[in-house]
């Protein structure tokens, strides 16, 4: 199963409905909702975080952060 | 402030132009203040909203939602839960950023459900053309049963209408929940909830029993009831992600009915500009320059106006000498009060600059990328991306770089951060570098162009630095605190600064230097005063004994007076308590006149010249310091017959100002931000300690 940490730059996927009980309050509050459309942007020079866009928020996040929320690739 | 002042609270996720707003509607006529009962501050102003209606604004912390995950976001909450008529407010002002709004409408909804009275203000619409935006305002103020108004802060534009609507709300004192959200979820559990208290409404008895934050006006039976609900803590998170998607649920159908996006408007300019700022060399290299640049521009800049300063104050100093009666009270006033305020004034020009800097990286955004570049560097050493702030703040002053730290969500990151932060070289170490550089290392280039002096400068830096970052290493490796490292950051779009708010934000951080180190340089400059000038017997005899002792070496006057002045300090109170500190200092190669400078130190760093200056009996010149300079430099060790600032011992003293924590005002703001004691004392003597050690180690290699 690929998470948002498994992304390249510019690639997109769709976060799981599975993944709902895995992503922090904080993360869904900012628009990180399950059935959202997100795009890796960057990441950063030493690999972490990373840099998403998500319900139109740009976000970063950390790695560990991102391997728990699970996507399906477009 | 008078009664009949609507009470405003003015909220809204960060980037929004929160600020901007705040500033429109009050102007000059801001004040910080505290919140009562807890400590931090509070930023509030006055409105004029019509002839005859003022309004008190409150500006809290910037955040994405009611559930609070660090300090600045749990004020929030504080106040909003908070049934207190003096205090809580009568309307909610909630802003939302145009480009952005389905996020900030999570949080207007939740506000909503408060049924605390609401006005929405949407920012930023005149960038609705370019970016291809397009609202129904009709239909969306009837779903969202609020008055809306569109407004573009920075532009000043939508300002009187926001105030109109402010003065509607308040007289229909309309209020309803907006999702009535939770009864979708487990109705006979919320009915249960809301059977507790009349006197609130569902969503925030919902909110007392997430956040474990219960206002002092809820009884102590329903506090209990509340707390039974806290038992079952998988189905309280259950149920707040549920709430927040079906939050998202009802904004999307409303925004689907109201709000258009023509997606092909969009522009590149963000990713375009991440590209260089993120990039994984450029990206660093542009940030090291950028330090480079600030650092050069405060040292350029700040130097006029410091000189400035310092000599209006010495001159002043002398007038009220000259103009008052001698006495006790002039002596207070010349001696003790007018150099202590000069004290403090005197670092305003560099502190000033530095954060005029600091909040232009903040307001285009790039602070962010920062941000995001040093996390995983950060982490590394136990502290966050958004340590960085505090970290660079504090080569201006410890203080509100402390008060930055409230941003960092993880209890033991935000420690860290707080504990290292006075490693970094502060604007107060910079008077007693600068005089002891000049006083050791020969003023001449090596390969040609690099200035040996501004070397060993750029050394000490780069010194206190690296200090920070190993002393965060070791506490990240000794503190035993578990608190769960969280990091979200969001990355605004790219913006150019508004002259306005950076003006602001500069006044209200030198404030925060000037009212919070201002009163401590002052009442310990009073003090130390009344040490240096009385002491026991010997003290009084001083001068009487020193003209009989050189009555013979027919001395001119002035001689004579400073000869008597020195006479005076070394039996004086402070004269004896450094000469009984004398042997565990001569170690570092210091005398009893350099513990003395240590010891005034506490008060404000920089107090080491002066008081150097005084103890060495210099005329009280302080325009010229070469004066000192001289009588530093001419100073003999009476052990060595050589002198006494000779290059081991300078180097010594430098290793000790670049460790030690001598700042009272740093410790009663950490004691402030810690809520304890204990971590301004482990900093105090953990740092006091390796001081001693590396200086101890300095002097015995060098000399």
């Amino acid at each position: 199963m690929s998470t948002i940490a498994s992304l390249q730059i510019g690639e997109m996927g769709y976060i799981s409905e599975e993944a709902l009980d895995f992503i922090p309050l904080k993360l869904l509050e900012m628009g990180c909702l399950p059935g959202a459309e997100v795009k890796l942007v960057q990441i950063a020079p030493l690999k972490d975080p990373i840099y998403i866009c998500v319900n139109g928020s740009h976000l970063a996040i950390r790695k560990e952060t991102a391997a728990q929320i699970q996507i399906l690739k477009s | 402030m008078s009664k009949n002042d609507i009470k405003v609270a003015l909220i809204g996720n960060p980037n929004t132009g929160k600020t901007s707003l705040f500033n429109q509607l009050t102007g000059l006529n801001q004040k910080v203040g505290n919140y009562p009962g807890i400590t931090v501050d509070k930023k509030e102003g006055v409105s004029k909203l019509s002839s005859t209606q003022n309004a008190v604004i409150t500006d809290l912390p910037g955040t994405y939602s009611i559930n609070p995950t660090s300090l600045d976001e749990s004020i929030v909450l504080k106040t909003l839960l908070k049934k207190d008529i003096a205090t809580s407010p009568d309307v909610i002002l909630v802003v939302a950023d145009v480009e952005n709004l389905k996020r900030n409408l999570l949080l207007f909804s939740q506000i909503k459900d408060l049924e605390i009275p609401t006005v929405l203000a949407i920012n930023m619409v005149d960038q609705m053309v370019k970016k291809g935006i397009s609202i129904d305002l009709t239909a969306l103020e009837k779903e969202l049963n609020t008055e809306v108004v569109l407004i573009s802060a920075r532009k000043n534009q939508g300002i009187q209408e926001v105030k109109e609507a402010i003065i509607r709300c308040y007289v229909t004192a309309k209020a309803s929940p907006l999702c009535g959200i939770n009864h979708q979820i487990d109705p006979d559990y919320f009915d249960a909830l809301k059977k507790i208290s009349p006197n609130y409404s569902l969503y925030e008895l919902w909110l007392m029993v997430t956040q474990n934050n219960f206002p002092d006006t809820i009884s102590s039976k329903e506090k209990e009831q509340l707390l039974e609900f806290k038992k079952d803590v998988s189905k309280l998170k259950k149920y707040q992600h549920k709430e927040t998607i079906y939050r998202y649920q009802e904004i999307n159908k409303i925004l689907k009915k109201t709000y258009i996006v023509d997606k092909t408007k969009a522009t590149d300019l963000r990713s375009r500009l991440d590209k260089i700022f993120t990039h994984k060399i450029f990206g660093y290299v542009f940030f090291v320059f950028l330090l480079l640049l600030i650092f050069q521009s405060i040292f350029d800049w700040a130097s006029f106006p410091m000189d400035f300063i310092d000599g209006t104050f010495a001159k002043l100093s002398n007038y009220v000498k000259s103009n008052l009666p001698a006495g006790v009270f002039t002596d207070l006033l010349t001696e003790g009060i007018i150099p202590g305020i000069g004290g403090v004034l005197i670092f305003i020009p560099q502190i000033a600059i530095l954060f005029m800097f600091i909040a232009i990286l903040e307001e285009t955004g790039y602070m962010s990328r920062v941000v995001f570049l040093m996390d995983k560097i950060m982490r590394r050493f136990g502290m966050n991306g958004k340590s960085i702030i505090p970290l660079i703040s504090g080569t201006a002053c410890a203080i509100p770089a402390i008060m930055a730290t409230r941003t960092i969500s993880s209890w033991k990151e935000r420690l860290i951060t707080i504990l290292v932060t006075p490693f970094t070289t502060c604007s107060a170490r910079l008077p007693v570098y600068a005089i002891l550089i000049a006083l050791i290392i020969p003023n001449k280039k090596i390969f040609g162009f690099l200035n040996l002096q501004g070397l060993v400068l750029l050394f000490l830096y780069a010194l206190g630095f690296a200090t920070a970052i190993l002393a965060a290493y070791i506490l990240n490796k000794t503190l035993k605190i578990k608190s769960k490292s969280f990091f979200v950051v969001e990355m605004p779009n790219y913006k150019l600064p508004s002259v306005k708010n950076v003006f602001f934000e500069v006044v209200e951080k030198t404030k925060s230097f000037v009212f919070e180190a201002g009163k401590i340089i002052l009442a310990l400059s009073i003090v130390l005063w009344f040490l240096a000038s009385n002491g026991p017997s010997s003290f009084d005899n001083a001068e009487k004994n020193t003209i009989e002792n050189v009555a013979n070496q027919n001395l001119s006057d002035d001689e004579l007076q400073q000869k008597i002045a020195s006479a005076k300090l070394e039996n004086s109170y402070i004269g004896i308590l450094g000469k009984t500190i004398e042997p565990t200092i001569k170690p570092l190669g210091y005398d009893w006149k350099i513990g003395i400078a240590l010891i005034t130190s506490f008060a404000a760093r920089e107090v080491f010249v002066g008081t150097l200056a005084t103890i060495y009996s210099v005329e009280a010149d302080d325009e010229d310091t070469s004066t000192i300079k001289q009588k530093m430099a001419s100073e003999i060790n009476i052990d060595t017959g050589k002198n006494r600032f000779n290059f081991p011992v300078g180097m010594s003293l430098m290793v000790f100002y670049a460790f030690a924590m001598q700042c009272m005002a740093t410790l009663a703001i950490v004691k402030r931000e810690t809520k304890t004691w204990k971590w301004p004392l482990i900093q105090l003597f953990g740092m006091g300690l390796l001081a001693y050690i590396s200086s101890l180690i300095t002097y015995q290699i060098l000399s």
